[in-house]
């Protein structure tokens, strides 16, 4: 089983070839494979905002009939599980995650190369099953990205029910291993394999975040691959865990079934709530650390960001219930709920604070990763505070699964996390292919997107106040939604900018990629150790001799140095030393700090 | 209000630095030859590494378990739930996985020893053992088989196949690590100071010890 653990020495790291398979499709080398990941993420994303523009397609202009309602529900169904499972986890983890853990703590790769390969490679049969659901007979999975039971069990209710929820099910078990397999990857590897004077005190806060997500992954996970499990052999052999008893299907009652519906809800909720934060805790990381880099001052309140990102995991697994208030439980059972949701808006508070008091008084630099950055704030703090209103049980139960839900998620999950993911794309692209992008159409991008997404989710707030369920095919249904037509009209020109605007982006990353301006070692004058190796690092990204760190990553503007960022990886912040790629490395070991 | 500001930057800065309350490192995170955090000499044994891997897998492991479990629990006061006669082989089965832990911990003395035929020996003869608590599962479940109580047949039986099934999947995993070990051993790749992997090994394999005797203490008790 040693085997299985990384070799350190720097032998074997250096001159040999690898072979076009070894190098870009069974790669072991971490940074390989989160370009791997990246890419394939962002395929899906697009398969995922393509079903988007259907919905909208379809919602803004529901009498043109572009889509029936069993192909409705699939859309729906579909982009939120491409979306949640296949782009936001897995690119988060799978991309910046593989890509920075390495490089930030100064090591050569991850603990178990070889897992980090078999990770990504449990991705992709995930993603083929996916893709190919949509094209079995009943199409996809239509019972929502969270699958309710008994719809979801019981394969005669509808067409969304039949072999495309098998196949949703064997997708998530997929995607659910392979995360868990870099989530071990993460922990060992954070854990055990820092550069000398890296300790955890040191870690940038990225690290900090997906080193929390990390555990979350772990502890909530395997709660949902027992759900899966479950489902699935509920589908398939027999079993009634979710189907309960005297369920009439097509006419017919379905005999010798005593399960609880609830139950799947209970489990998928304990994995589901922990999951939101996996997608939000590293993006709270990525953009503290750029804040901090474009505001030139140190991040403010350092381990009161590492505590509330700590305490934000630990409380996310005492709050699943706050999705089921209109589930039928006990109103006390709510209350405890209701505050345990309501505590978590402290931690979160507290980071929204120290990110404001890091900009204070900066001499802040606008590039397109900054400015993805402050929108981040922006908005996490407009989905933050409709999350406090869903958390109250008595405003839930009139908002519960209206457009207030689908806006609120919107900002605070998956739109604050796409921003992150821009904002660390912007901000890493020069590490990871060695060219910088264009900073000119970043902007038209950021600007387009920003407003793309307010002018989006917003006026959905003001559906759900008119009580328009969430997964509903036609307002004109309810002469109650007769006012609904012209917001959704608008919702639908602004999703088509949105969905706009992302080309500007691909073509941006892949022009420069190819033809972007060669980046310099450290263009963004950054402190934290990713930056202190060549762009694009080399296999075993550090030539020799491992790094050594002298001090916490956030040494901005010290007062009386020559320079306004004094690098981790340099001893002394004071002396003035010529910018450039002179000091790769670490030079000796002493373990003098100051 | 700048020089107000570079003072608060500078206090965090010397904060951090060492100033006065600096958070040195402290421990085997920081500075020095420690086990960790101390990357040019980590060139050595990467076991540590492997048993917090190991670790992280077996939380996850318990996690899958505690989900299932709780299920169950959740579960057996409800209508509908089922009787079910507990076969009873499944002792005979719990005392050859606990005979099996003993052979291995035998094995990892011998080889701690400098006996390379005592290490094969053990571990041979905990490939069997573990062999044996699987068929006897299969045993068990054709015994359930014959009172008429499959898989669908109801909510108790559902629990008892689902979790037998996910603990026997899983042992059949250390079986296959397991077979490479044995393997290993006859070709002779272990030593006395090179068998810290047998060590993780060990780590599953008592784990899916104590986790049997969990469940088997619900599906007879609880």
């Amino acid at each position: 089983m040693d085997a299985l653990a990384v070799h350190e020495g720097a032998a074997g790291h250096e001159a040999h070839t690898e072979s076009f398979v070894r190098h870009y499709i069974f790669s072991l080398d971490h940074k390989m494979i989160g370009k791997q990941y990246y890419l394939t993420t962002l395929l899906m994303a697009m398969v995922g905002g393509a079903l988007a523009m259907l919905m909208r397609a379809h919602l803004g202009w529901p009498q043109n009939g572009t889509l029936d309602p069993g192909q409705y529900l699939a859309a729906a169904t579909m982009h939120g599980t491409v979306m949640i499972f296949f782009f936001l986890t897995s690119i988060l983890t799978g991309a910046f995650g593989n890509f920075l853990i390495p490089l930030m703590i100064g090591a050569r790769d991850m603990a178990f190369p070889f897992l980090n390969m078999l990770s990504y490679w449990t991705l992709v049969p995930g993603v083929l099953v996916v893709l190919a659901s949509f094209f079995v007979p009943g199409g996809p999975a239509g019972n929502g990205w969270t699958s309710y039971a008994p719809l979801s069990a019981v394969a005669k209710f509808s067409p969304g029910s039949g072999l495309g929820q098998t196949l949703w099910a064997i997708s998530i078990m997929f995607v659910l291993f392979s995360s868990l397999f870099g989530s071990l990857n993460f922990l060992t590897t954070i854990i055990n394999m820092r550069a000398r004077g890296m300790s955890m005190g040191r870690l940038p806060l990225t690290l900090w975040g997906i080193f929390i997500t990390a555990i979350l992954a772990v502890l909530s996970f395997p709660v949902l691959t027992a759900a899966v499990v479950m489902l699935i052999l509920d589908r398939t052999a027999g079993t009634s865990f979710f189907v309960p008893a005297n369920l009439l299907v097509a006419g017919q009652v379905l005999g010798n079934k005593n399960g609880d519906a609830l139950l799947w809800q209970h489990m998928f909720w304990f994995f589901g709530h922990p999951e939101v934060y996996i997608l939000i805790l590293t993006p709270m990381g990525i953009v503290s650390d750029v804040i901090s880099t474009f505001s030139r001052k140190p991040i403010f309140g350092y381990k009161a960001m590492v505590l509330s990102i700590s305490a934000i995991g630990f409380l996310s697994f005492l709050v699943w219930g706050h999705h089921m208030f209109v589930s039928g439980m006990s109103p006390l059972l709510g209350a405890a709920f209701l505050g345990s949701t309501i505590a978590i808006a402290v931690p979160s508070a507290i980071k929204t604070f120290n990110w404001c008091t890091t900009l204070w008084q900066g001499r802040i630099h606008f590039t397109t990763a900054m400015l993805f950055a402050i929108a981040f704030v922006s908005l996490f703090v407009t989905g933050g505070l409709s999350g406090i209103f869903l958390a109250a049980a008595p405003v839930d139960i009139y908002l519960h699964d209206t457009y207030f839900v689908i806006a609120h998620f919107h900002f605070v999950m998956a739109a604050a996390a796409l921003f992150s993911i821009f904002a660390g794309t912007y901000y890493w692209f020069p590490k990871m292919f060695g060219r910088m992008m264009d900073e000119r159409l970043g902007k038209i991008h950021f600007v387009f997107t920003f407003l793309g997404i307010y002018a989006t989710f917003f006026p959905m707030h003001f559906l759900g106040f008119m009580g328009n369920s969430r997964r509903l095919y036609d307002t004109s249904t309810y002469p109650f939604l007769s006012h609904a037509g012209p917001i959704d009209v608008f919702i639908s020109l602004s999703a088509f900018m949105l969905g706009a605007a992302q080309f500007v982006f691909i073509y941006n990353f892949f022009k420069s990629m190819l033809h972007g301006p060669v980046a310099e070692q450290n263009p963004w004058h950054a402190n934290s150790l990713e930056w202190a190796a060549p762009s694009p690092p080399p296999h075993g990204n550090w030539g020799p001799s491992l790094p050594v760190v002298y001090r916490w990553p956030y040494d901005y503007s010290v007062p009386g140095a020559a320079q306004d960022y004094s690098p981790q990886w340099q001893a002394e912040p004071v002396a003035a030393v010529a910018a450039g790629p002179a000091h790769t490395a670490g030079p000796s070991p002493s373990g003098d700090e100051h | 209000m700048s020089t107000k500001l570079d003072a608060v930057t500078a206090r965090a800065i010397e904060t951090h630095r060492g100033g006065p309350g600096a958070r040195r490192p402290s421990g085997p995170a920081g500075v020095g030859p420690g086990g960790r955090g101390d990357g040019p000499a980590a060139s050595g044994p990467a076991v540590g590494t492997a048993v917090i891997g190991m670790i992280a897998a077996l939380t996850a492991v318990t996690m899958l378990f505690v989900a299932f479990t709780t299920a169950y629990l959740a579960r057996r006061q409800e209508p509908g739930w089922g009787a079910l006669v507990m076969p009873p082989v499944l002792w005979l089965t719990t005392a050859i996985l606990l005979a099996s832990s003993g052979t291995l911990e035998w094995a990892r003395r011998r080889i701690a020893a400098g006996d390379i035929r005592g290490l094969q020996r053990g571990l041979t003869a905990t490939a069997w053992l573990g062999g044996a608590f699987v068929l006897g599962q299969i045993v068990a479940w054709r015994s359930l088989a014959a009172q008429g109580a499959y898989i669908s047949s109801n909510q108790h039986s559902g629990f008892f196949y689902l979790l037998t099934g996910a603990h026997g999947a899983h042992l059949l995993g250390g079986l296959t690590a397991l077979g490479v070990i044995v393997w290993k051993a006859h070709a002779g790749r272990y030593g006395v100071a090179s068998h810290a992997g047998i060590g993780v090994f060990a780590l599953y394999w008592h784990f899916m010890d104590l986790l049997w005797l969990y469940l088997f203490a619900l599906l007879f008790w609880a």
